[in-house]
């Protein structure tokens, strides 16, 4: 199953669109347009609405209340991903949270400095070795990739909203978690509009480094930078910093050295070294 | 005379540019926090109402001084940054840093007192080229971690690259702007930039969208 993603990965063609890593750009732009469109009418109204008509500690309460829920498949995880302790945490959170916590609503947990952890079956198919595969986007459910499309199944399986019933509450439930998540996504989503020029391009490339990230719990072996040479750090300060004083050699060496071998390791690195 | 006269004069201004040195060369994790605890300390007393403009200034006045923007640009241009010549290089530098403080300003903007972590650096003191790590904690959510990695120059520690969750700053803009110099080349690519600057300069483009409530 692994090869078969990493298969995936390495036999994608350029045909139309540039991007190995997106094979299916046609058909994820149509997706893409077709979230936006959603997104303007419906997401970000409801939303907003949301954010407007219910108080602030009532938005809290709604987000732990799911996010706990969430913290007992966040562990199992964490189990499957060999991480014995951090699952042992996320389903102490849980237990605080559920009873100290009134049914999740107060996450008393982190105010105890019980951290939580984001997990879910496509990060550990990640950590199994499972390459992204092919950059997907998928109606409603957004950016995705071929891995985390089959973490979803288990995912969805292994969710207890869905699953609840009857199935009235099930569906306010659902909706209800939707309008919440959509709701703590306003600002980042407006800063997201404001800062891409291609927003299509700008969100596959934020998922996919996010989810790289994700899969190492924030220290992904990353691209070195070589070492800044010993004449740079002895230069005289430039005077007129403010004024874009025209970039050293050096580091523009440095900067398309660190393109050109973006997989080279960097010895002096500090991110992902573990020290 | 005239020289015994300046010489204790020579003397103290010695002294005291070293010292202004010695004070910039602040240790990279101390500059991160003070500077994030002043600028935030800033917008919750004095800019409550989430002023753009006063925001922007505050960035340019207490955040910029730290950051190498010849080095991000650069590196976010990648290969066509050969291709550009000083001009075109300059005026990259100067579109894509009124971009990135836009977008600075707008996180700022969004700042509701939540708390901040930061990590005690992992570093040895011989080191030029560190990662600082602060994470934004949150209720019923995993913090946020922002890494500044950051390169000690002649005139203290600039930072390079600024990663939110994972993604990179610098990363996160090389496909499209390879994109944008493969379509018009490198005029093009200021172009496109000049044009997303000056849609963000309309009144109300870069305020909190209608109807949502700070």
């Amino acid at each position: 199953m692994v090869l078969l993603f990493a298969g995936a990965a390495g036999c994608a063609t350029t045909n139309g669109g540039n991007d190995a890593r997106d094979p299916a750009e046609g058909f994820n732009r149509n997706m893409h347009a077709f979230n936006e469109a959603f997104d303007e009418a419906i997401g970000k109204p409801v939303a907003t609405g949301y954010r407007n008509v219910v108080p602030g500690p009532v938005r809290t309460w709604v987000r732990n209340f799911f996010a706990n829920i969430a913290d007992l498949w966040i562990g199992a995880n964490n189990l499957l991903q060999g991480k014995p302790l951090d699952a042992v945490t996320d389903w102490a959170r849980f237990g605080f949270n559920t009873t100290l916590g009134l049914f999740g609503i107060n996450d008393i947990a982190s105010e105890m400095g019980i951290e939580k952890h984001d997990e879910d079956f496509g990060q550990t198919l990640g950590r199994w070795g499972a390459g992204d595969g092919a950059y997907l986007v998928w109606p409603l459910l957004g950016s995705s990739t071929v891995r985390d499309t089959i973490g979803l199944v288990p995912d969805f399986y292994f969710d207890p909203v869905p699953q609840h019933r009857p199935t009235g509450v099930r569906w306010a439930m659902i909706v209800l978690r939707a309008t919440s998540k959509r709701a703590d996504l306003l600002d980042a989503s407006r800063i997201l509009e404001e800062a891409a020029l291609d927003k299509y391009v700008f969100q596959r490339d934020a998922y996919l480094q996010r989810r790289r990230s994700l899969i190492h719990d924030g220290n992904p072996p990353r691209a070195g930078r070589p070492q800044p040479r010993a004449e740079e750090t002895i230069e005289p300060a430039p005077r007129a910093s403010l004024a874009a004083p025209a970039v050293s050699p050096h580091a523009l060496e440095a900067a398309i050295r660190l393109l050109e071998e973006p997989a080279q390791p960097h010895p002096g690195s500090v991110v992902g070294s573990g020290g | 005379m005239l020289a015994r006269l300046l010489r204790p004069a020579t003397a103290v201004a010695a002294l005291a540019f070293l010292g202004a040195a010695q004070a910039q060369m602040e240790a990279p994790d101390a500059l991160v926090k003070n500077v994030t605890l002043e600028v935030v300390a800033i917008i919750q007393k004095d800019i409550k109402d989430g002023d753009r403009r006063k925001i922007i200034a505050l960035i340019e006045d207490k955040v910029l001084p730290h950051f190498n923007f010849n080095a991000m640009t650069a590196s976010a241009v990648g290969r066509n940054w050969d291709k550009a010549s000083p001009e075109q290089r300059s005026r990259l530098t100067d579109e894509f840093r009124t971009l990135v403080v836009r977008t600075y300003a707008s996180s700022l903007a969004a700042y509701s007192g939540q708390k901040f972590d930061f990590r005690p650096l992992r570093a040895k003191p011989t080191d030029t080229d560190v990662t600082v790590n602060v994470r934004v904690l949150q209720s019923g959510a995993q913090p946020v971690q922002i890494d500044y990695d950051m390169e000690k120059r002649a005139n203290g520690w600039k930072v390079w690259d600024v990663r939110v969750a994972g993604i990179s700053l610098v990363v996160n803009y090389r496909t499209e702007f390879d994109n944008l110099v493969r379509e018009g080349g490198v005029d093009g690519l200021i172009k496109a930039l000049q044009a997303k600057n000056k849609s963000l300069e309309r009144p109300g483009a870069a305020a909190p969208a209608p109807g949502v409530k700070k």
